[in-house]
């Protein structure tokens, strides 16, 4: 044993799950749905191993429940889905958002509107992930490109709802999902894992949902000693419904803050020849995987072209975008969609540099070379 | 009283929780002190109570208690119960739900709940209507009455739903009405001890919108309209069908012993271990 590192190949959906693992995930529930249903079979056969629990719910909307009671009895909880189940969960997300319940979320993204391109990939759902539940609420959506970032993002969606109590979202993508890489498998003393943190004073002086410096209460496991109410209604700091302005407001406040008072933690992107470039390309999923081998390619024909890989599309990293954007006279958006985080690029850029978008929704990758074209299109 | 006393002392959060939202003469508040008093008897420790809910007005009862208390989306209950025991199978779980909640938006969970057998205990309170919304019909609306979305007369047929949850493979399923509480009392006692998946579907009575729109008259007259349409299972056994119609079969349905999941996935783990060494 020791720190010895493995390499292996393996494909997206299987690094997720031991992502999940490594991040101390001990129960999944779930139900099948291409192109995600590897993640499960692959924890149904892990995680009784190791004591943990699998279980195939009658539904999505079942498996958020699960997941969501799980996570509240103090084990931490995931499901994996593709769009139509990701509509179905999407009401309980919101529990868990109003609740401030730790849970990740895996959607695999396919082509849609409803029943769509079940094994074509697709990024039609990047709204979705930040509006789909109703309600106003922050929510943390991360967005994974290579097999590696699969098992990364998965252990980091893992800290991030545990330190901030909140669902992670986290995107993939048919591409991403299905394909295999190397990947270079970390020892598990690396890793750093992040576990809520849990209340140390008696229960008597416990406040479930007490304001505190970070924004996030402690968070007592059910059955031990800390009896307290959890419901989706409003509630006040003891968890118990309310109907007084000055206890709404406040707490909707600090759902927001919890997060956007921690931007530096929460974004991840990485940027690629960006220092001098004529035009940014800013993408994410499997399109950053064709837009880092156009900027490549671009380079090579003596174009000034840079990557702003987005790896937390929300909430939405306006100071990496605003950068890009001051840096360059164009930004290029390819997205699989008609034009989801292009919206958003547009709304920060706000007029400082021409966005140009690529979009494509037929159910197959945007390529480097379609890129490349832009590229050229647009600096010539 | 001096017992009431001392049960509402020690179980209720009657410091921070109270006046209630119920309307006066509501049933549901005797199907929680049922579940008070059995588990007062039994002897469990708060602690190791998991009380959980839907949405509707039998929705709001877990806020008042002092256990671990959940109050979820409507009809999901039973899901979050499920992920609870799973993950820690020391804790008692045991899910309110309304008759809607249970067998309209929630009824896919309530048979698969039934079928899969994870030890957690249902009790569903059957007022036959939508309360908290106004008196909407629900699946256990009779046929020929009113509701408010049913402002003629209402044309579907109800759920039985014990004997839903006997079809579905529930281990431990019981009928009672409110208006027989100590009746109830033992029964819930009976499911909380049972291994498995339980139910008590309770009958209690909506007088403010169900009864109203029907002129059932008072609480009262609901109340012994339960108590004069009641029959106990061992005797409802002897009679047909025709004379069954519109009366309540109370008591135990059925209580036999099934593989319960928690116990089956403890195999699967052992299992998964030796293969893994
Ligand atoms: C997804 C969803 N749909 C609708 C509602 C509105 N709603 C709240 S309670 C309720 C019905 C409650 O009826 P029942 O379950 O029989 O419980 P009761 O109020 O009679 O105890 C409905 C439809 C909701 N809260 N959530
Ligand atoms: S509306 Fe009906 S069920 Fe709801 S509290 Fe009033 S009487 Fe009870």
């Amino acid at each position: 044993m020791g720190a010895e590192r493995r390499e292996l190949l393996m494909q997206g959906n299987e690094a997720v799950a031991e992502g999940a693992l490594a991040a101390g995930c001990r129960f999944f529930a779930g139900y099948p749905i291409t192109p995600s249903t590897e993640i499960a079979e692959y924890l149904s056969v892990k995680l009784p191993h190791l004591g943990g629990t699998f279980i195939q719910m009658e539904d999505e909307l079942a498996s958020m429940g699960a997941v969501i009671g799980a996570s509240l009895a103090g084990v931490k909880a995931m499901t994996a889905t593709s769009g139509p189940g990701f509509s179905l969960m999407q009401e309980n997300i919101g529990f868990a958002c109003e609740a401030e319940v730790p849970c990740v979320v895996v959607n695999v993204m396919r082509g849609g509107p409803s029943t769509g391109l079940p094994t074509f990939p697709a990024q039609g759902d990047v709204m979705q992930a930040r509006w789909g539940t109703h309600g106003d609420h922050p929510i943390i959506v991360l967005s994974a490109a290579s097999v590696p970032e699969c098992f990364s993002l998965t252990v980091r969606a893992f800290n991030l709802s545990e330190r901030y109590r909140t669902p992670i979202i986290l995107l993939l993508d048919e591409v991403v999902a299905h394909m295999r890489e190397k990947i270079t498998m970390p020892p598990a003393e690396e890793l750093e894992i992040f576990n809520r943190v849990t209340p140390t004073v008696p229960p008597e002086w416990y406040i479930p949902y007490a304001d505190t410096p970070s924004g996030v209460p402690p968070m007592a496991p059910f059955g031990e000693g800390y009896r307290y109410h959890v419901t989706g209604l409003t509630h006040d700091i003891r968890g118990f419904p309310t109907a007084r302005d000055d206890e709404i407001g406040p707490f909707i406040k600090r759902l927001f803050r919890k997060i956007s008072q921690n931007f530096p933690d929460i974004h991840m992107s990485q940027t690629f020849r960006t220092e001098d470039a004529e035009i940014t390309v800013i993408a994410y999923g499997c399109v950053a995987r064709s837009a880092k081998r156009a900027v490549v390619e671009a380079r090579d024909r003596g174009l000034k072209a840079g990557l702003l890989k987005l790896m937390t599309v929300w909430p939405f990293d306006r100071s990496a975008v605003e950068q890009a954007a001051r840096r360059s006279k164009v930004v290029l958006v390819p997205e699989m969609n008609m034009g989801q985080i292009s919206r958003e690029v547009k709304r920060v850029n706000n007029g400082v540099s021409t966005v140009e978008t690529l979009n494509k929704v037929d159910g197959t990758l945007i390529t480097p070379g379609e890129i490349l074209e832009k590229i050229t299109e647009v600096l010539s | 009283m001096k017992e009431v006393t001392k049960l509402i002392h020690k179980y209720l959060r009657h410091d921070k929780k109270f006046p209630h939202v119920s309307c006066p003469g509501c049933g549901n508040g005797i199907i929680l002190g049922a579940l008070i008093r059995a588990i007062d008897r039994i002897g469990f420790a708060k602690d190791e109570i998991v009380l959980i809910s839907g949405i509707g007005c039998s929705g709001r009862m877990p806020v008042y208690v002092d256990f671990n208390t959940l109050h979820t989306t409507h009809g999901r209950a039973l899901t979050f119960a499920t992920g609870i025991k799973l993950a820690k199978p020391e804790l008692t779980v045991i899910v309110f739900m309304g008759d809607g909640d249970a067998t309209a938006i929630g009824g896919n969970h309530f048979i698969h709940a039934a079928r899969r057998n994870v030890d957690v205990s249902a009790i569903i309170f059957n007022n036959n209507i939508y309360g908290m919304t106004g008196g909407q019909f629900s699946p256990t609306t009779p046929y020929g009455m009113k509701a408010t979305t049913a402002p003629y007369w209402h044309i579907e047929h109800a759920f039985k739903i014990a004997e839903l949850a006997v079809t579905a493979g529930a281990v431990f399923v019981g009928r009672e009405t409110v208006y027989n509480a100590k009746g109830l009392d033992a029964l819930i006692e009976k499911a909380l001890l049972k291994k498995g998946f339980s139910v008590v579907e309770t009958i209690t009575h909506c007088h403010i919108q169900y009864g109203r729109y029907n002129r059932l008259g008072t609480a009262v007259d609901m109340l012994k309209w339960q108590r004069d349409n009641s029959i106990p299972v061992e005797k409802a056994q002897k009679l047909s069908s025709e004379e069954l119609e519109g009366k309540i079969i109370t008591g135990v349905l059925v209580d036999r012993e099934l593989p319960i999941y928690q116990h089956e996935y403890d195999r699967i783990r052992e299992r998964a271990r030796e293969i893994a060494v």
